[in-house]
């Protein structure tokens, strides 16, 4: 196991270090954020001393190595708009993200688990045709607009949630979180639940396509067989069985929610790094689009780390480096 | 302690429960202000939360036409020197007594730099090479180093920040954390939570009077249609820039209110005049030389060609104002009689046949997608009108991190001072932020040249020496009347020349609740003083 992770680390700064090349690089083809901030009536002077300000007086490669420099240090740079280091400004906003992908996952799993061995116990009920049709709707309909019809529905015309923020927060773990209070589920409920549904639709298949395949293992019938209650069967034996394929899936996905709930986070007003992303991208806040793309690529690494050992705990045979 | 209802409804109410008795103003707005540091950039989203708690010399009324701030009143004593007699009695937010010294300290701040700020408003004070004395405690001296007459609209762009809170903080950082966001203003910093909102508190001792409202609550919302949404359900009070296509609506809707003014910003196309352009080709693709934009009567037939009034009413929903003048009614240079040319297509296609170009030829215009309102859909109307007269245009839009590189610099690899505009006909926008023409026609019309900065937004590269003249002369006329004379001649000359094409100023439009009014200001901004209750 230890040689596994250490193995695992070693790839992950790999990753990290040629991803670096890649966004320092790719970002410093796109446009000129000078040219978004200048006044229009920032002449020659003016712009060459934003310029030598912001450090692009530099080639581009020398502008490299001094991120690289800092980076060793741990020092991710200073955003262009904010004048604040990245690293602070990301970590100040990752806990909303965090709660929103949480609070996804939480009611995908929840909703879809249930549903999908519903429609797995029973395919040819109109109800599992219903269930699997409303996976299809999950899958299929763009996010933004579903986010966009809650709101017109929901917000506009029953006046039931609140369109746009977060709720109020307390105070947890050095973060403030908003999950506690009324006011911030209240909040919260609208863009979770938009962003959980195509989680949420990948459950139900899953869940599904699982329980078809375990209902008719023969573990199954010896349980039965041996008069095991169905709800027992069902509860222990199939449930740990169809998980794993279902854990796997989910935690690449939760990366993929955490770090692109874009979407999402611009149509609620979630005031999360997806939203931030975005800003960053439209005013070419080089600094701030770097650091968030490589603290993205280290969640990941982290992430897929997390569900290799999830997996061993849940599936003794790929207990990885296990003796034979 | 709230308990936890088991339903929803439950829950609404409790969450619903109004807290008492403050009068709160929620505004939900576009962009988020990037920092609560004055000096650090002079994005609109910036000044207008920055105006709450800090202030100028000078101000600017509605029609930006500068007012006394913390300066009572300023003359020119000299030709090279303005006196500014500060306004006594003005205290900071901590109780400190307002005087000179800052003053002089937040000019030094300026001139020293602002380091990392990206776009510092400090170029203002280069403008004319001022410098800058104490003479007693409300009174400074603005020397320049020859006459110059718009140091008031320079001041009116550079807000004071306190000596003795804002000596030796790091820039942005200590601002935004509340520590140096001490001003003068009609609002007290009270939290900056970034993404989410920015809130200020009334100050009950602000020089300016009674401030109505305890409380007011900027919101960002970047979506159009969220910020719409929020409104209708009553989670702010207030919205910028509501989506044009749903005026019509609001503005009939009892329950909602819409406050209108034409804005200082001009919607032109500009064509390129370099002798060969690459954008520009013959039917058959060929590039053409000479460039036919060198020629007036082809540019005069582009801007016949274009239908202002069917972009009002069809793309603007009616928020636009044809124009022809390149500042907006009310602003020294705006030129009575000056009308948007009509849209004649006839008379166009006469002009091109006239001209050698009956058969038309082939133009790529370019513009951005995500800056003016309806930016692209504008580009994609013009491009319609114009291949009705036989110029088959193409529309390259582009988000504006790309297009104002491209636009500006041209080349990636240009050296600064040297830059190649890369478009041969484009869309942009130019704000005439300071009220008045003086740098609307130096920075559109005048040649281009690096050293002086005129001609400094002329990237279509248009050169005229009886414009040049007249625009460097008013830049050194202190006379009103004569400056006056001076750019309006020189706008006559550039739009009877078609240096380039205006299309129309924006008009800027807020939508509120019933119950609330607005005077809407020209520049953009959104002020809670501006705001106010009508029971």
């Amino acid at each position: 196991m230890a040689e596994f992770i250490i193995k695992r680390i070693l790839q992950a700064i790999l990753v990290l270090l040629v991803m670096t090349v890649l966004v320092f690089f790719g970002v410093n083809v796109v446009g000129n954020p000078v040219y978004i901030f200048a006044s229009s009536e920032c002449d020659q002077p003016c712009l060459t001393k934003i310029i030598a300000d912001l450090g692009l007086d530099k080639p581009v490669w020398e502008q490299y190595l001094v991120f690289l420099g800092n980076l060793l240090q741990g020092d991710l740079g200073n955003s262009f708009t904010h004048g604040v280091p990245t690293l602070t400004l990301i970590l100040e906003r990752l806990p909303a993200t965090l709660e929103l992908a949480f609070a996804a996952l939480v009611i995908a799993l929840v909703v879809g688990l249930p549903l999908g061995m519903l429609a797995g116990l029973r395919p040819h009920a109109i109800s599992s045709r219903f269930i699997m049709g409303f996976s299809m709707v999950g899958f299929s309909l763009p996010v933004f607009w579903i986010g966009l019809i809650m709101i017109l529905i929901f917000s506009v015309q029953l006046g039931w949630m609140p369109s746009i923020g977060r709720g109020d927060t307390i105070p947890m773990l050095g973060t403030d979180v908003s999950l506690f209070t009324l006011d911030g589920l209240h909040h919260l409920a609208m863009p979770a639940f938009t962003l959980s549904l195509i989680m949420m639709a990948m459950v139900i298949r899953l869940t599904r396509a699982g329980m078809r395949e375990v209902m008719f293992a023969d573990y199954i019938r010896f349980a039965r067989a041996n008069g095991i209650r169905e709800r027992r069967i069902l509860s222990v034996h199939v449930l740990k069985n169809i998980l794993i394929p279902i854990v796997t899936v989910l935690g690449m996905e939760f990366g993929g929610v955490i770090a692109f709930a874009v979407v999402v986070e611009s149509i609620f007003s979630w005031p999360g790094v997806g939203k931030m992303l975005i800003d960053a991208i439209g005013v070419l806040d080089r600094p701030l689009i770097v650091a968030y793309l490589i603290f993205v690529v280290f969640m990941f690494v982290v992430l897929n780390l997390l569900v290799d050992v999830l997996y061993s705990v849940l599936d003794p045979r790929v207990r990885l480096g296990g003796k034979e | 302690m709230k308990f936890w209802k088991p339903t929803l409804l439950g829950a609404l109410v409790l969450a619903a429960a109004p807290s008492l008795a403050q009068e709160v103003l929620t505004i939900g707005v576009r962009s988020e202000a990037s920092s609560l540091d004055p000096h650090w950039t002079q994005l609109s989203a910036d000044v207008q939360v920055q105006e709450h708690i800090f202030e100028k010399l000078v101000a600017l009324d509605s029609a930006s036409q500068p007012i006394p701030g913390l300066a009572t009143g300023w003359q020119a004593i000299d030709d090279t020197t303005w006196e500014f007699k500060l306004r006594e009695g003005v205290t900071w937010h901590d109780g400190e007594a307002f005087n000179a010294d800052d003053v002089i300290f937040t000019f030094d701040r300026l001139r020293a730099g602002i380091s990392g700020a990206p776009a510092s408003p400090a170029f203002q004070l280069e403008k004319g090479s001022k410098t800058w004395e104490k003479i007693d405690d409300h009174t400074v001296h603005i020397m320049t180093d020859g006459p110059y007459p718009t140091v008031a609209e320079d001041l009116a762009m550079l807000p004071i920040v306190a000596e003795h809170v804002a000596n030796g903080v790091t820039a942005s950082v200590d601002f935004n954390s509340g520590q140096a966001a001490i001003g003068t203003g009609p609002f007290l910093f009270e939290e900056y939570s970034p993404g989410n909102l920015i809130s200020v508190q009334k100050n009950p001792d602000w020089w300016g009077g009674e401030v109505e409202w305890d409380q007011v609550v900027f919101r960002p919302i970047t979506q159009d249609a969220s910020r719409l949404a929020a409104l209708l359900n009553g989670d702010v009070d207030m919205i910028d820039y509501p989506p044009t296509i749903d005026l019509p609506q609001l503005q009939e809707d009892p329950d909602f209110n819409v406050s209108t003014i034409p804005s200082d910003r001009l919607i032109y196309l500009m064509p390129g005049y370099k002798h060969i352009e690459p954008f520009i080709t013959d039917n058959d693709g060929n590039v053409m030389v000479p460039n036919p934009m060198r020629d007036m009567r082809v540019r005069k037939a582009l801007s016949l060609a274009v239908n202002r009034e069917a972009i009002r009413d069809r793309i603007m929903g009616g928020a636009s104002l044809p124009a022809k003048n390149i500042v907006p009614p009310g602003f020294f240079g705006y030129i009575d009689g000056l009308e948007a040319d009509p849209y004649d297509p006839a008379a166009a296609q006469a002009l091109l046949a006239e001209a050698g170009y009956g058969d038309g030829f082939r133009v790529t215009l370019h513009g951005p997608n995500d800056r003016y309102i309806n930016d692209a859909r504008i580009l994609e109307a013009v491009a319609q009108m114009w291949s009705r007269i036989g110029i088959t245009t193409e529309v390259d839009a582009m988000p504006r991190n790309i297009f104002f590189s491209r636009l500006i610099r041209g080349d990636e690899l240009s050296m600064p001072g040297f830059d190649v505009p890369e478009f041969s006909m484009f869309l942009t926008g130019w704000g005439t932020v300071a009220g008045e023409a003086t740098y609307t026609v130096s920075g559109t019309l005048e040649t281009y040249n690096a050293a002086t900065g005129g001609g400094n937004g002329n990237f279509g590269r248009y050169s005229n020496p009886e414009i040049d003249a007249r625009s460097v002369l008013a830049k050194r006329t202190i006379d009103n009347d004569e400056r006056l004379r001076l750019l309006q001649e020189a706008i006559r000359i550039g739009m009877d020349d078609y240096a380039y094409i205006p299309i129309h100023f924006q008009v800027n439009n807020w939508a509120m609740k019933s119950g609330l009014t607005h005077q809407p200001r020209t520049n953009e901004r959104t002020l809670a003083v501006e705001v106010s209750k009508t029971e």
